[in-house]
């Protein structure tokens, strides 16, 4: 019997791998972008897993929300990490450091 | 039934005066030279006749003394800041001299400054003083008192250094001014202790509540307590002695004389020197409340009269042995408001400022005459070339050393006698000063006069190629000056002193009263000169006239002999006491390394170092250390969000609990 508990954890684990993949990755900004997409969906995954556990449809609704949005930041994403490879000629993590004090 | 004052005619006396320093001051290129000298000596002369109308309706119409406010500057916790006048006999007869002598002074400028490029701003200074005077004198209050004190103390700093392209005059007004600091901040004081204790700044309010602030005693150090009215009295004479350059704080005055001479006569010598003495006499009724206090006047005068007057002999230069003079003179006048012989103070205080005045201009005279030589030793004989020069300096030089008959003569004796008189602490060592000063003070008289008009001439070449006698602008305020020298004294002894001229305006107490004690002995002035053969002053001046004429015209080489006997008292006398080496090497070398040690400490350590580079170093440092956190690394700011998101949120849970 799979009960809340177990999507919780799985939800958790997932949210811990994709924040772990942003912190070890430090060479591909795409690998990055996809950790985030991981990040959101770990997020879908407790939305679902609180409606079906409660009864109430409304936050799978959200889910739909959070897909949509998820869908357009990386279009956007992929968009900039373009421009970003013409200016730059990289995408290497390491390479993107501007802001530094 | 006499009538009372006009407020307004009072306004004017000073307002004239003030008004001609504006326009010659402010628009001296328009009035141009003779209308600046024009309208000044019109200002000073409507002044002098006013003075005489109110001192006619005060003195022979019997009209009541005025006392009044005419204009109340601000109100703050009760204590009143005005304008206000109180014109007894007292302020009168100082209007009518101050105005009388910068009269003379303002005409005699004509000739003195001719040929000088800052007349109209000379014009519209003396004016100024004048005005700056009369309300000092004519106050009622002592705000106005302190405004006047102050006034008259600019004027005197500006024209010190009025030729100030010379250095030495740029240093004696900077030295003047620093050193009538002190004196006004004792003066302040005095003030501060008055208001404090009264509650009011008017001089009747101060007055009526005398016997209020005499049972008084307040502690400023913890576990000494001091009378009230004598730490006032003394604070309050701390400023006469700066203004009226008594020992210790003299030393202002002989460099003075790097002014223009006209200044010389009528500010440090005929006025505002003596603003301290009339000030002292105006606050009689406070000073008679304290014993303590009269008794270090008394001495501090009586010190000033005889060593100051020793400087006057060893001098060569002819304004500073006039300067010298005035210093001894002005303590002649501290020992009788010392001795609770106020009336006497102004009455030699009012001679004094006719034959000084006189002195100076003549001094000037003969400057002028010489070509800007003040070196005695480079004149001689004169006599012949400036004959009314010599006859005007001769009146001033007897009426000074109290020849009998002379104005001099009347209230130098007075003030000696009431000295003797006197039953207070220090007035015995008082006595035997101002005796022996009589001596010293012939000696210095007779010898300026001998050195420079008589004797064999010791002109040099351009002097004497280029000497010519001064115009008739320059003599007509000697002669005017020499008759009220010759006079005054013969005809205002009996009233001033003797016939309760001053009654009202000074108050004495019964058991202090010095000057009825002589009184009583008083018949009369002709009866009181030919008494004065019969004293001792009267042939100590002989003995100083005729020391003078063997020392410094019959053999002038034993004048040189004594200076070479007496070496180390001459040493002495010719560095002035090493008051001035003692003030710059000392005082002023101290405070210099006072100012630097704050300086080095207070502003570059504490505020420059510490709290202004200070705080700048403290956020460059820590921003050093900040800057470390950005590192411009996605996955570094990633990680401090979840760090903080995992820390709130672990506060919030811990919190729940």
């Amino acid at each position: 019997m799979i009960t809340l508990q177990h999507m919780l954890v799985l939800s958790g684990l997932l949210f811990a791998l994709s924040v772990a993949g942003m912190f070890i990755n430090r060479k591909n900004v795409i690998l990055l972008l996809m950790c985030i997409e991981l990040l959101l969906l770990s997020a879908n995954f407790n939305f679902v897993a609180f409606s079906r556990y409660l009864g109430n449809i409304e936050g799978q609704v959200f889910v739909f929300f959070i897909l949509t949005v998820a869908a357009a930041e990386s279009a956007i994403g992929l968009a900039i990490l373009v421009v970003l490879f013409r200016e730059r000629r990289s995408i290497n993590v390491e390479d993107l450091s501007t802001l530094k004090g | 039934m006499p009538k009372p004052m006009n407020p307004n005619l009072l306004l004017a006396i000073p307002l004239l005066p003030l008004a001609a320093a504006v326009i010659a001051g402010l628009f001296g290129r328009m009035v141009g030279r003779a209308g600046a000298s024009a309208i000044t000596i019109a200002g000073v002369l409507g002044a002098l006749l006013l003075s005489l109308v109110v001192f006619k309706q005060l003195v022979f119409e019997g009209a009541s003394a005025y006392n009044g406010t005419v204009y109340t500057w601000l109100v703050t916790d009760g204590i009143r800041m005005q304008v206000g006048f109180l014109v007894d006999t007292l302020s009168v007869l100082m209007m009518v001299v101050v105005t009388f002598v910068s009269l003379c002074v303002h005409v005699y400028t004509i000739g003195y400054m001719h040929d000088d490029a800052g007349y109209q701003r000379f014009f519209s200074y003396i004016s100024l003083f004048t005005f700056s005077m009369l309300m000092l004198v004519m106050s009622n209050n002592f705000m106005q008192l302190f405004f006047g004190w102050e006034a008259v103390g600019v004027v005197s700093y500006l024209l010190i250094g009025f030729w100030y392209t010379r250095p030495t005059a740029i240093f004696a007004n900077m030295k003047a001014f620093l050193v009538n600091r002190v004196g006004d901040f004792g003066f302040v004081l005095g003030i501060a202790g008055v208001a404090h204790f009264t509650g009011s700044l008017d001089y009747a309010d101060a007055f009526s509540s005398v016997q209020a602030i005499a049972g008084q005693t307040f502690e400023i150090l913890p576990g000494h307590t001091w009378s009230a009215i004598t730490v006032i009295c003394i604070c309050l004479f701390i400023g006469a002695m700066g203004k009226s350059a008594q020992m210790p704080l003299h030393v202002w005055l002989p460099d003075s004389m790097e002014g223009p001479t006209p200044i010389s006569a009528l500010i440090h010598a005929a006025t505002m020197v003596t603003a301290g003495i009339f000030m002292v006499a105006r606050m009689s009724p406070l000073f008679e409340a304290s014993e303590a206090a009269l008794s270090t006047v008394l001495v501090i005068g009586a010190t000033t009269a005889l060593f100051m007057g020793f400087l006057g002999i060893v001098n060569n230069d002819i304004k500073r042995v006039v300067a010298y003079s005035t210093l001894s003179q002005l303590g002649y006048m501290t020992v009788a408001l010392g001795v609770s012989g106020y009336s006497v103070a102004i009455f030699h205080l009012m001679t004094h400022a006719f034959f000084k005045a006189l002195l100076f201009l003549a001094a000037g005279a003969v400057i002028i005459a010489m070509h800007h030589e003040q070196d005695m030793r480079k004149m001689g004989g004169l006599r012949k070339r400036m004959p009314v020069t010599y006859w005007t300096t001769l009146i001033g030089s007897l009426a000074l050393i109290g020849t009998p008959f002379f104005s001099g003569f009347y209230s130098k004796d007075a003030l000696i006698e009431a000295v003797a008189e006197s039953h207070r602490a220090g007035a015995v060592y008082a006595y035997w000063c101002v005796l022996l000063g009589v001596f010293v003070t012939a000696l210095y008289t007779f010898r300026m006069l001998f050195m420079t008009f008589h004797g064999e001439e010791r002109l040099d070449h351009h002097a004497k190629d280029h000497f010519h006698d001064v115009g008739w602008d320059m003599k007509a305020p000697l002669v005017a000056l020499a008759i009220p020298s010759m006079l005054i004294g013969f005809f205002t002894i009996q009233p001033v002193l003797f016939g309760g001229y001053f009654k009202g305006a000074i108050r004495v107490l019964h058991h202090n009263d010095v000057v009825a004690e002589i009184g009583e002995h008083f018949h009369g002035p002709v009866a009181f000169a030919l008494h004065g053969p019969l004293g001792a002053p009267f042939w100590l001046a002989l003995a100083g006239v005729v020391c003078a004429w063997l020392f410094f015209l019959k053999n002038p080489s034993w004048a040189a002999a004594w200076e070479s006997r007496l070496k180390g008292l001459h040493t002495l006398f010719s560095n002035k006491y090493y008051f001035d080496w003692f003030n710059e090497h000392v005082i002023a070398r101290a405070s210099r390394g006072l100012g630097q040690f704050f300086w080095r400490a207070g502003d570059q350590a504490v505020i420059d170092g510490t709290l202004v580079n200070g705080s700048a170093a403290a956020v460059g440092w820590f921003s050093g250390i900040a800057r470390r956190v950005q590192t411009g690394y996605l996955y570094s700011y990633a990680f401090w969000m979840v760090i903080g998101l995992a820390a709130l949120l672990g506060w919030f849970l811990l919190k729940a609990h």
